[in-house]
């Protein structure tokens, strides 16, 4: 295997974990947690990518320092609306957020 | 400007004018109140008088037809139509008769209409019939003539249909226009063969190409019979006769104009305008005399137990009507014609005096109610004398010119059945029309005495039109019909019917006999109607007791109104609601109910996935991004 497989390997495997974490966990705050490994999974393969292929260099880069400030601004608002939602409902338990059921 | 422009503007001019006077008319005779009449009035006089010119044109170029086309009307591919005028002789007489008896419908109207509070709507549908019935006869192709055919039929309908507040009267209208779309669907099947045959629907084109036989015999039978399907809702043939007793619903200047005069002669005038098709199918021609000669006797039958004066004169139209039939058919083309001619006048002047009985009456329309008005109404009564002997066919009267040459025709030319059965019609003709003028005329007063009271007669407006049409019922038939078969009306007619070769008549021979026996049969029919209605007045009842069935056949008009009731009515009916409890119901709604129950029952069953958690919609999302990725690559990698 090529080092760059290796990267690929730990960017799959950590977006599989973010993504259980998200589907599964049933806190709140750790599906958002979740939700920034995922989004550093992709990170890592961008970079990584960007470093042993690619023609122009920065550009993988460059879109890893966008997901991260995007990454920001989400983790922001998303803690918002958790602490939002946490005083209407008094709970975290994503499980009880079940008012569109059908 | 030369003659033919003139005649141009005067052929243009003649429909138009009732037209514009119907527009006008409709948008602002309600303002006009009582004085309404006055624009109707004065543009069907001038539209009679430019009839008259047209007329007169005729008569100075017999033997050339005046055809103008306008305008192309329709062009479609290979279909065209023009909109086409076309002035002949046989269009001259018919012009005469809508025009003039037009002209004094609309006179007699004034008076007789006075204080309706439909006042201005009547004579705005009067002079959306005159436009109808001009274009129906100005016409040189068949769509045109359809266009006028079922635009006096659409009036006919508004007509009948007049006093629309009295359900009798509406669905009488209603029953005039349903049975009419019988016919009128005959004749239309008849301009799709036609078009189908020869590429076009004029009649120049058509005929040329009927005579050069370049229509197959069994197609022109066909036609022919098509064309006469219409015939015989317009003109009120046996079986679609039955609208014309129940038109009478409608004012009493209606009947005569439309009922009697001139739309219900479009169905004859039609079969003989398409002549040189008829003339080539034998088929079609002893139909057509068949037909006339049953409805002529069917409805003579019927009118002798008749009580309202309208229906039997209703009833008497009808067997005129079907006596004309009986000229066309036997090929007596002019006789049929000439009875055309002289029918719109004597029948035309018969309706008004009944209107004007009606009117002193104070509406009473049972002639068993009536009696003695000899002396207290003379002028209708002295006029309505002319028109019926004229309908009798007593010598000199117009009627008997033109009725003795349809039935020497159908002698000399060998229908001798025919004859038989046409001189029984004259009998019972001469005996209706006799009991008709002894029950209102003679005798005592029946009504009750404060109807006596009020009995008037009508006022100059009204009295004179019946004065005018006197005449020619009268003196008509000595005009143009002698000598008989050899008249003036024969020479006129002669160019269109350019094959017809008029046996002379011979006064001492067949002729003169025939004449004699008519002759004889109606004074013998008089004689029995006076002495059963004015002698020994207790005699038809006790007739009637001794055969009851056919004294009920014939006063519930043969029963053909309740046999059209079972038929196709209780069909109809029946077949709608089977199709509105069952299939409807049933099928329809089964199947519209059954795909929103399918619908119901397949959201209930995938209601669970929508949890309302957004975990699960996350999930749903992934899995799918997975199965897409997945075919992705596949499809990559193959």
């Amino acid at each position: 295997m090529n080092p760059l497989d290796w990267w690929l390997l730990l960017a799959i495997l950590l977006f599989s974990i973010g993504a259980f974490g998200v589907l599964a966990r049933r806190n709140v705050i750790v599906v958002v947690m979740s939700l920034e490994v995922m989004l550093n999974a992709v990170n890592i393969a961008l970079v990584a990518i960007a470093n042993f292929r690619g023609g122009a260099r920065g550009a993988g880069t460059l879109f890893a320092l966008f997901v991260i400030v995007l990454a920001a601004a989400e983790v922001t608002v998303g803690l918002a609306i958790v602490i939002a939602n946490y005083r209407n409902r008094r709970t975290v338990q994503t499980d009880t957020y079940d008012k569109l059921k059908g | 400007m030369d003659e033919t422009q003139f005649m141009r503007i005067a052929v243009a001019l003649i429909p138009l004018l009732p037209l514009l006077g119907f527009i006008v008319t409709l948008v602002l005779g309600k303002r006009w109140g009582a004085r309404a009449h006055i624009l109707p009035v004065a543009l069907v006089t001038v539209s009679a008088a430019l009839s008259i010119y047209a007329f007169i044109w005729a008569f100075t170029h017999q033997h050339e037809a005046f055809v103008w086309d306008a305008f192309t009307w329709v062009a479609a591919g290979r279909f065209t139509v023009e909109w086409g005028f076309q002035v002949d002789t046989l269009t001259g007489v018919l012009l005469l008769v809508v025009g003039v008896i037009g002209m004094l419908t609309h006179y007699y109207s004034i008076g007789y209409m006075h204080g309706d509070e439909g006042y201005y709507r009547f004579f705005a549908y009067l002079n959306l019939f005159m436009f109808a019935m001009f274009v129906l006869i100005l016409a040189d192709n068949y769509l045109l003539l359809f266009l006028g055919w079922e635009g006096v039929g659409l009036c006919s309908y508004l007509l009948i249909a007049f006093w629309f507040r009295k359900k009798s009267a509406s669905q009488a209208g209603k029953k005039a226009f349903i049975v009419n779309r019988v016919g009128d669907f005959g004749f239309m099947l008849a301009m799709f063969t036609i078009f189908t045959a020869t590429g076009t629907l004029q009649f120049t084109g058509v005929f040329e190409a009927a005579e050069s036989g370049g229509i197959a015999a069994g197609t022109m039978t066909w036609i022919c019979l098509l064309l006469f399907a219409g015939a015989i809702g317009k003109s009120a043939q046996f079986p679609l006769h039955v609208w014309l007793p129940d038109a009478m619903e409608g004012p009493t200047p209606v009947s005569a104009l439309i009922h009697a005069a001139t739309m219900v002669n479009a169905g004859v005038y039609m079969v003989a305008r398409s002549y040189p098709l008829f003339i080539q199918s034998e088929t079609a021609m002893t139909v057509v005399m068949v037909v006339g000669i049953f409805t002529a006797i069917f409805a003579a039958y019927i009118a002798i137990t008749q009580n309202d004066i309208k229906k039997v004169i209703a009833y008497s139209t009808i067997s005129s009507l079907g006596f004309m039939f009986v000229a066309l058919g036997a090929g007596a083309w002019v006789a049929g014609i000439f009875y055309l001619f002289a029918h719109g006048f004597f029948k035309g002047l018969l309706f008004l005096c009944s209107g004007s009985v009606i009117h002193a009456m104070g509406g009473e329309q049972d002639m068993r109610k009536m009696g003695g008005l000899r002396k207290k109404i003379p002028i209708t009564f002295w006029t309505m004398m002319a028109g019926a002997l004229s309908m009798v066919g007593l010598i000199p009267f117009a009627g008997f010119w033109a009725k003795d040459e349809i039935i020497g025709a159908t002698f000399l030319h060998g229908y001798y059945v025919v004859w038989a059965v046409a001189m029984v019609v004259v009998l019972l003709t001469a005996i209706y029309m006799g009991r008709l003028m002894f029950l209102t005329f003679w005798g005592e007063n029946r009504a009750d005495a404060e109807v006596q009271a009020h009995i008037h007669e009508s006022p100059p407006i009204m009295t004179v039109p019946l004065i005018v049409l006197a005449i020619p019922a009268a003196l008509l038939g000595l005009a143009v019909g002698l000598p008989p078969e050899g008249g003036w009306i024969h020479h006129f007619l002669h160019p269109v019917f350019f094959d017809m070769e008029g046996e002379p008549f011979h006064l001492l021979g067949e002729g003169g006999l025939l004449m004699l026996a008519s002759l004889a049969t109606v004074l013998v029919g008089l004689v029995i109607a006076y002495y059963l209605w004015v002698r020994e007045t207790d005699v038809p009842g006790r007739i009637a007791a001794r055969v009851p069935v056919a004294y009920n056949a014939s006063l519930n008009k043969m029963y053909m109104d309740d046999i059209y009731d079972v038929v196709p009515i209780r069909a109809t009916l029946g077949f709608a609601s089977w199709l509105w409890t069952f299939f409807d119901a049933k099928v329809i709604d089964g199947a519209v109910n059954g795909t929103a129950w399918l619908w119901g029952r397949a959201g209930d069953r995938l209601r669970p996935i929508q949890t309302g958690r957004v975990q699960s919609y996350a999930m749903y999302m992934y899995v799918g991004m997975v199965v897409l990725v997945i075919v992705f690559a596949w499809v990559w990698v193959s």
